[in-house]
């Protein structure tokens, strides 16, 4: 469970000098501090930090003028937005529908086997981060899987271990 | 830009793509995009140059072709010659071999492993039994250059509407064609657009839902991908027709190509001044905004879509009131789906009786499917309503790979139903298809062999809707959570009969008393297996035995068959 945002006090506040959090910053100028710009402020800021770390989230709040819990609740709606820090690497395996019924869960249970890792789930040291998603749309391919944003199409459970250290150098 | 200019560019445009310019053209939807279509390009490009051909001859990146499983794609436009699974070798080869010396790679054409491969892929039964609308410039154009689109007639429509029609006129012809919504629910467009028009305010909004949510669903995807100018222009057309200034793309997260090149077409559309201020010098002002959504299924519902849009978390709203009367900002607000929007300009510019006079009575024009799953020829097709689905499958879909046997076909992702064996013959249209307990949804049509546990496939559909479920109202919440629960019970072999009533009985009250679609919608594909499956149910509980073997049951001996 992530922290909450209710020990405000707490949230150790981002330096202003901060060459990323300048960057939000340009973005919520662009969209003229206008509160509906909140979620694409957000994708800004996570492609810039790689997550939302709690006092982005507090300094995007303050400088949109909408209040903590609202951004907290929009942070935490959408699943394309972590408030946790993401793996070194990432492997995304698509279980949409065509990639269910080509076998995404044997793929899932695979890398659970190998990495001890369930979707959602980063390994101890940070390396290695492993999600599912929803559909990516790449259903002529299933199954599909993402390693570090590149597509591997037509996956196969036996291959994927080998597969995953090749590309990001973590073993299993 | 006034007419004469728009026409010159068309003109320009066309010379430089038809005389004396060779082109080939290479699949740059994501799907082609992920197994290295770049490379080829970059590769036959350079084969051209080194060849001396560059002059004449040019590699181009056009939108998704459809035969996605075979990608990347390479078609050399003068003979209609279609290769696949290219990668850069094979592009110099094409140029080396099929442009110098006019000889075809014959082993490796579209779908040769068939052993039936024609010289022209527009002579493949893939190709052959397909009428493209939507599609017609995927696959076709380079959606990255504005010209091209106005070769094919682009922004003809909007210039037509702006010159020649009233308001009134326009929604009447598409009122007239028959062109109902693509999203789903089948809503004729005509009317949603005449009440839009009819509610005064000072401002009205079009927004274009590109929330592609369904798991299994692409179309959406690659028109945008494909043919980004022609759902701009059609939103233009819709905002002249309504009387809005402002438009909103809301695309998918997931979909970064998309975004890309709306953003192109945006800029490009901008600077020839067919968005913005005085469009086409008629006076007439509209612009659009694009909105990334950022991953909740819901949002594919209307109100849902339009809390996104004003940065909040994507609940739905009871309605009424309509979006049509209180929408974005509480304005009045038109939302279509992208593939509705892209039925606009060819419906203008040909007639609403060329586009009634195709598909069905009550359901004119085309669908794009997403073809998808156990089938030999997976990607994007479309075609009219009304073909029979064994003909969409065993025809252009080319049949169940590996030797299987067909069990059955999914339509309308976790709002809709499976479709057994018997009732194959079924022609596909909204009315056809609600009447097997499935639902058309926006196009996604998964093929399941017998190696899919129908029971599984309902538990996974369910799990998707608790998950995407946004907790605001409780049958949906709480409904979705229990049926959930009572699916795995089935599908580890702990189920019983009682549970089977439960779950018969929950389904109805999810359905009837849920605030919007999601929850009215996701018993459908529990409802729809249990309908034509529920021998395979039985078996889970009464035998503890998965006759599909794929579930891992704990009451008795894993893996019976």
């Amino acid at each position: 469970m992530p922290a909450t945002l209710n020990r405000a006090s707490q949230i150790k506040e981002i330096p202003a000098a901060d060459p990323r959090i300048t960057k939000v910053l340009q973005a919520i100028k662009l969209y003229q501090r206008r509160p509906d710009a909140l979620i694409q402020v957000l994708h800004t800021a996570q492609g810039i930090f790689g997550y939302l770390p709690l006092n982005v989230l507090q300094f995007v709040s303050r400088e949109l003028k909408i209040p903590p819990a609202q951004v907290y609740g929009v942070a935490t709606f959408y699943h394309f937005f972590s408030l946790k820090p993401k793996g070194e690497h990432q492997v995304v395996v698509c279980t949409g529908t065509a990639c269910y019924v080509k076998g995404a869960q044997k793929i899932l249970d695979q890398l659970a086997a190998d990495f001890g890792l369930k979707p959602g789930q980063t390994t101890p040291d940070g390396k290695l981060g492993l999600e599912q998603a929803r559909c990516i749309g790449a259903c002529g391919l299933a199954p599909a899987v993402v390693i570090d944003e590149e597509m591997q199409p037509k996956m196969d459970a036996s291959k994927m271990t080998a597969l995953v250290t090749a590309k990001t150098g973590v073993a299993r | 830009m006034n007419l004469q200019e728009l026409f010159n560019i068309g003109v320009a445009a066309r010379q430089k793509m038809g005389n004396g310019q060779q082109r080939i053209c290479v699949c740059a939807g994501a799907s082609c995009m992920s197994s290295g279509a770049q490379a080829v390009l970059d590769a036959t490009n350079k084969s051209l140059k080194d060849a001396g051909l560059d002059k004449t001859t040019k590699a181009i990146p056009v939108g998704c072709m459809g035969a996605c499983n075979a990608g990347p794609l390479l078609k050399v436009e003068a003979d209609g010659t279609v290769y696949q699974k290219v990668d850069a070798a094979k592009g110099q080869k094409v140029v080396e071999k099929h442009l110098k010396t006019h000889a075809i790679l014959s082993d490796s054409l579209l779908f040769a492993e068939t052993g039936k491969a024609p010289n022209r892929a527009e002579d493949l039964p893939f190709f052959k039994k397909q009428v493209k609308i939507v599609l017609e410039n995927c696959g076709v154009i380079n959606p990255e250059e504005i010209e091209e689109y106005i070769a094919k007639d682009g922004y003809m429509a909007l210039h037509k509407a702006l010159t020649s029609l009233q308001p009134e006129e326009v929604i009447g012809e598409i009122k007239q064609s028959g062109l109902r919504g693509r999203g789903g629910a089948g809503f004729p467009v005509g009317n949603k657009w005449e009440t839009v028009y009819r509610h005064v305010a000072d401002q009205k909004y079009v927004i274009c839902n590109g929330d592609e949510g369904d798991p299994g669903a692409f179309m959406d995807r690659s028109v945008l991908e494909g043919d980004p100018h022609r759902i701009l222009e059609g939103m233009a057309i819709a905002g002249y027709a309504v009387g809005a200034s402002k438009g909103y793309l809301y695309v998918r997260g997931e979909y970064p190509l998309a975004i890309k090149r709306l953003e192109i077409a945006i800029k490009q559309a901008r600077k020839l001044g067919l968005l913005g201020e005085n469009i086409l010098e008629a006076g007439f002002k509209f612009d659009v905004e694009i909105r990334i959504g950022a991953g909740a299924f819901v949002c594919g519902e209307e109100t849902a879509l339009i809390a996104s849009i004003e940065g909040k978390r994507g609940t739905p709203k009871p309605r009424p009131p309509y979006p049509a009367e209180s929408g974005l900002w509480k304005k009045p607000t038109l939302i279509n789906n992208v593939e509705s929007f892209a039925n606009i300009s060819p419906i203008l510019l040909r007639g609403a009786e060329w586009f009634s006079a195709i598909g069905t009575p009550k359901s004119a024009g085309t669908k794009v499917f997403a073809l998808a799953g156990a089938i030999n020829n997976t990607g994007l097709i479309e075609v009219p309503m009304g073909t029979p689905l064994r003909e969409i499958i065993f025809e252009i879909g080319g049949g169940i790979p590996g030797g299987k046997a067909f069990k059955a076909a999914q339509t309308g992702g976790p709002s809709g139903g499976c479709i057994p064996e018997k009732f194959l013959d079924t022609k596909v249209d909204y009315e056809s298809l609600s009447a097997l307990g499935s639902i058309m949804g926006s196009g996604g049509l998964i093929i399941m062999d017998e190696t899919s546990c129908m029971p599984a496939v309902a538990k996974y559909f369910m799990e998707f809707c608790m998950d995407e479920s946004c907790g605001k109202c409780i049958p949906c919440r709480v409904g979705t959570k229990e049926m959930h629960g009572l699916l795995t019970k089935i599908c580890n072999g702990e189920g019983t009969e009682a549970d089977l009533a439960l779950l018969e009985e929950l389904a109805p009250y999810c359905r009837e008393s849920s605030l919007c679609g999601l929850g009215q919608s996701a018993p459908n594909p529990l409802l729809s297996t249990l309908r034509y499956f529920r021998d395979e149910y039985m078996a889970h509980i009464k035998e503890k035995r998965c006759p599909a073997g794929s579930c891992k049951m704990h009451g008795a001996a894993v893996g019976v068959k």
